[in-house]
């Protein structure tokens, strides 16, 4: 029997982390599922603008997944998640969720189609026992595999022409599609996903390749700038492209101890996803039922005056009821405003009369401002260049 | 394809009280059941040439009243128990120990008579959704007990048998009848917690065990004749492979042999884990409840045994219901075995010679005997020798009770809860269609989300023992359910 020290180790490297370890100027680290993940390598303003103006690099292989395979994976993943996996074609992916029999958000994830039988789910939580009992009465066989795949986010203009210089021709590659590619013997996905809302891409390889991969692609990004960066600069790119995060924006209804905190698709502004034409679904009826009642939360983006970020801030209609809370904001680089996601009580959805309140904090001293802010479409930044095939040659 | 307004699988006793009610209300009925015979567990089978036995179920302690005046059954007069050592039982009235147990059974069956009336109705639930105008007499019958009594119900609704026989009585051989007769059907020992309320529930059905004229089998005939009488089509050998649920909806159903029926509304009166998983489905179900189904517990814990004597066995009472309980330890330890899959040495049981009530279960002079058998193990490791132990086990102990038995046995059988499950459809072999006990009851039963007979399927409809208030031949789920259908217009 071999030796059980995993203990000693509670946050597990991921296969990158030879590489990223010494490169971690400031040794800035998180946990994220169980892996230790930077949050910053060493100034998060020239990370972030590696994603909107060159090619970023964000170690993705802590993202929880699970392989689902068998004769029924599609009616499967149709029963457990909000749209129809039967519509999603072999080597695309989709954006979607699924929740619990009350209609309450479990998570979010993306969904890949790898086969007419084999699909891949990656997500922010685990959700193995949930994943298991869905799958009573239906023939399919549902694996994690998070430790089996690495993969490594690429995001930014310079993105397609970094793998370009890597060999790996993707002018062709359309957004939410994937296409494979050899790699010295083995072989590495490329699918146009990303979590910026810029032009990007994920690369997912087996674990053994990761450091020749990271090598391979740090020295054919070289001339662009190729920069990897920890979480803090994505969270700052995800917000300006209005993306929420389970956990952050949202509490899924399996961890949530308070019954009022989950939320519905319909409240996180995904009932776009719900795919009423498909048949059964869990918490099909709930939504139903909540469709026609009408939901009580809403998910809003916001513009706030002035450049004081607002995290966690109440929000309040008419400057005296509480009705909302701000779950991510920041001041935006690109847009040059300070925005915000928020739950909001869904008859404020529209905005008006609408009112933050940011207790900022200066020199141990709180100045507390009471602002007006207004309900603005998301995403905030939402460049062509994340749509266009081929991308520009840059 | 054929089609009719309301079909209702099973045509046991729930499914016919059900289907009776909802004739009666004018409605258009189809009963599918998959015997040959309509009953379920108060069917009657041939299991020797010339010897017929009660499947299942050889007594009621009552049919529930509604039940009763729609589809009049005759019963012999209420049986006396007899209990070892001379001893006999009737309601109220013991020949030892007199006194205790006559007030011991006038308080319980105040209780019992108090509760009563939440049988006839809808579970109320926690918070929403009372019709409180339903709720206003059984409430007040229980405000009628007087505040001494009510705090005693309180003391006493969710405490053990066991301890109840301890400081109300003074005979071992009634504090083994009182326990058995609690325990009788449940999955639980005297001295498991919550066993009282199960007595409570039995007396609230009746006060004594009642024996059909002519059997069980007469029973389930004049049930399914009354039913047909009401306007019921009733249709054996129809065995429902599923249920169709098109749209979100079920439509109908279809058989065995492919024969697709359909209806505006399907009433099933099967186990509730058997609709669930096998006739609805799971891509047609919410993952949680389909989860939640397959957690409901269903354990069984009675065989049934059926010997073919050659002649008339050495009973003080022939047409008495012969209760083989010692004590309440007796009872207890006769459960204990069964929590690890094993046979217990000395089981207890209920015994009734059918065919001293009624002439032709077996060729002239010869007889039949009947016993419920307690506690078997519904998951033994190896099926086959825990029946074969559990046969030789009552045998014994039967023998030791009556003198003799063994020389007159022509042919003895014993059903195991797993032979129950196969026969029967009784998943686990549970008597109730799902273990009656306080966490599995009124809201709780079958499970949260289907406690009052309608279901996550519209459409669909439970009517069957798995509802409140649980199984016996008896039929008030079945009635309640379809008050429940007729009132939500469905
Ligand atoms: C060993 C034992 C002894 C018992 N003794 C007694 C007793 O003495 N007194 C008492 O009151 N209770 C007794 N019971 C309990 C009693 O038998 C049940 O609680 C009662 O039969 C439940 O009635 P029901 O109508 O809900 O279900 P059931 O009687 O089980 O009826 C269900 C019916 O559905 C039919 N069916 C099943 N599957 C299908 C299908 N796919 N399609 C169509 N039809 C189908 C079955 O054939 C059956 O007729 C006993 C139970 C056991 C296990």
């Amino acid at each position: 029997m071999s030796a059980q020290t995993h203990f000693k180790t509670p946050l597990r490297p991921s296969p990158f982390h030879p590489r990223t370890a010494p490169l971690n100027r400031l040794n800035r680290w998180g946990p994220w599922a169980g892996q230790l993940n930077a949050l910053c390598f060493g100034d998060v303003d020239m990370e972030y603008t590696a994603i909107r103006n060159a090619a970023s690099v964000y170690d993705l292989c802590a993202m929880v997944k699970y392989r689902v395979t068998g004769r029924e994976a599609a009616e499967y993943l149709n029963r457990l998640t909000l749209r129809d996996a039967g519509k999603l074609a072999v080597g695309g992916v989709h954006y979607t969720a699924w929740c619990d029999d009350a209609g309450k958000l479990l998570d979010d994830g993306t969904l890949f189609r790898h086969g007419p039988q084999d699909y891949l789910i990656c997500c922010q939580e685990r959700h193995l026992p949930w994943l298991l009992d869905s799958a009573q009465g239906f023939d399919v066989a549902v694996r994690e595999v998070t430790e089996e795949i690495a993969a490594l986010s690429l995001q930014g203009p310079c993105s397609a022409s970094v793998l370009a210089a890597a060999g790996f021709d993707v002018w062709g590659l359309k957004p939410f599609r994937m296409a494979e590619f050899a790699f010295q013997g083995g072989s590495l996905t490329i699918s146009r996903t990303g979590f910026t809302g810029d032009l990007g891409y994920e690369l997912w390889l087996t674990p053994d390749l990761a450091l020749p991969f990271w090598d391979h692609l740090m020295q054919a990004g070289a001339p662009w700038g190729i920069r990897p960066i920890g979480s803090d600069a994505l969270d700052l790119a995800r917000i300006e492209a209005g993306f929420i995060i389970t956990n952050m924006d949202f509490i899924p209804a399996h961890q949530a101890l308070r019954e009022d905190r989950p939320r519905s698709p319909l409240e996180m502004g995904l009932g776009w996803m719900i795919d009423w034409d498909k048949g059964q679904f869990t918490g099909r009826a709930a939504l139903a039922a909540e469709q026609a009642r009408g939901s009580d939360w809403a998910l809003v983006g916001l513009d706030i005056p002035g450049n004081v970020s607002a995290e966690g801030s109440i929000l309040y209609h008419d400057k005296k009821h509480e009705v909302g809370m701000i779950t991510a904001a920041a001041w935006s680089p690109a847009l040059k405003a300070s925005v915000a996601l928020a739950q909001v009580q869904a008859r404020h959805a529209g905005g008006a009369n609408l009112w933050v309140e940011i207790y900022a904090l200066r020199e141990l001293q709180y100045v507390k401002l009471m602002l007006p802010v207004q309900v603005v479409p998301r995403p905030f930044f939402n460049p062509p260049r994340k749509r266009a095939t081929p991308p520009a040659r840059v | 394809m054929r089609s009719c307004d309301i079909l209702i699988l099973g045509a046991g006793v729930n499914g016919l009280a059900c289907a009776t009610r909802l004739a009666k209300a004018g409605r258009s009925v189809l009963v599918l059941e998959a015997a040959a015979t309509p009953g379920g567990g108060a069917g009657e089978v041939e299991f020797h040439p010339g010897f017929r036995a009660p499947a299942l179920a050889h007594l009621t302690q009552g049919l529930d009243p509604r039940v009763a005046r729609a589809l009049p059954v005759a019963f012999h007069p209420a049986l006396t128990t007899a209990l070892q050592g001379g001893i006999t039982v009737k309601g109220g009235a013991a020949s030892v120990d007199a006194a205790a147990w006559s007030a011991l059974h006038a308080r319980l069956s105040r209780f019992a008579q108090a509760l009563a009336p939440f049988r006839q109705m809808p579970p109320p639930i926690p918070g929403a959704g009372n019709a409180w105008s339903r709720l206003v007499r059984p409430l007040l019958g229980l405000r009628g007990l007087g505040q001494a009594e009510l705090r005693e119900l309180m003391r006493l609704i969710l405490i053990n048998v066991h301890d109840v026989g301890e400081d109300e009585l003074s005979s071992d051989a009634l504090r083994g009848l009182l326990s058995f007769d609690a325990t009788l059907g449940a999955w639980l020992g005297p001295r498991s917690p919550n066993s009282l309320i199960l007595y409570l529930d039995r007396l609230a059905r009746g006060a004594d065990p009642l024996l059909p004229v002519g059997g069980m089998g007469a029973l389930a005939q004049s049930l399914a004749k009354g039913a047909e009488a009401a306007g019921v089509t009733l249709r054996c050998n129809a065995r429902v492979a599923r249920v169709v649920v098109a749209d979100g909806r079920a439509r109908g159903v279809v058989l065995d042999s492919g024969e697709e029926i359909a209806a505006k509304t399907v009433v099933s009166a099967l186990n509730p884990r058997t609709t669930f998983h096998q006739l609805i489905g799971a891509r047609h179900l919410d993952a949680g409840f389909h989860r939640r189904i397959g957690h409901i517990r269903m354990r069984g814990g009675a065989a049934k045994a059926h010997l073919a004597l050659s002649g008339l066995p050495a009973l003080a009472d022939p047409k008495a219901r012969l209760v083989i309980a010692p004590s309440s330890t007796a009872v207890e330890n006769a459960f204990n075995p069964v929590k690890y899959g094993q046979v217990p040495d000395r089981p207890v049981m209920e015994v009734l010679l059918p065919s001293a009530h009624d002439s032709g279960m077996a060729p002239a002079g010869a007889h039949v005997l009947s016993a419920i058998v307690q506690s078997a193990p519904h998951a033994p490791r190896d099926p086959v020798a825990a029946r074969a132990a559990m046969l030789e086990n009552s045998l014994a102990v039967l023998e030791e009770n009556i003198p003799g038995l063994r020389s007159l046995i022509l042919h003895a059988e014993i059903l195991m809860p797993q032979d129950i499950e196969a026969r029967f459809g009784l998943i686990g072999g549970n008597w109730h269609h799902g273990e009656l006990a306080v966490e599995q009851m009124l809201f709780n039963r079958p499970l949260h989300g289907a406690d009052r007979y309608a279901t996550p399927v519209p459409g669909l409809w439970l009517a069957g023992a798995g509802a409140h208030p649980g199984g016996g031949i008896n039929g008030a789920a079945g009635w309640n359910a379809a008050e429940a259908l007729l009132e939500a217009k469905g």
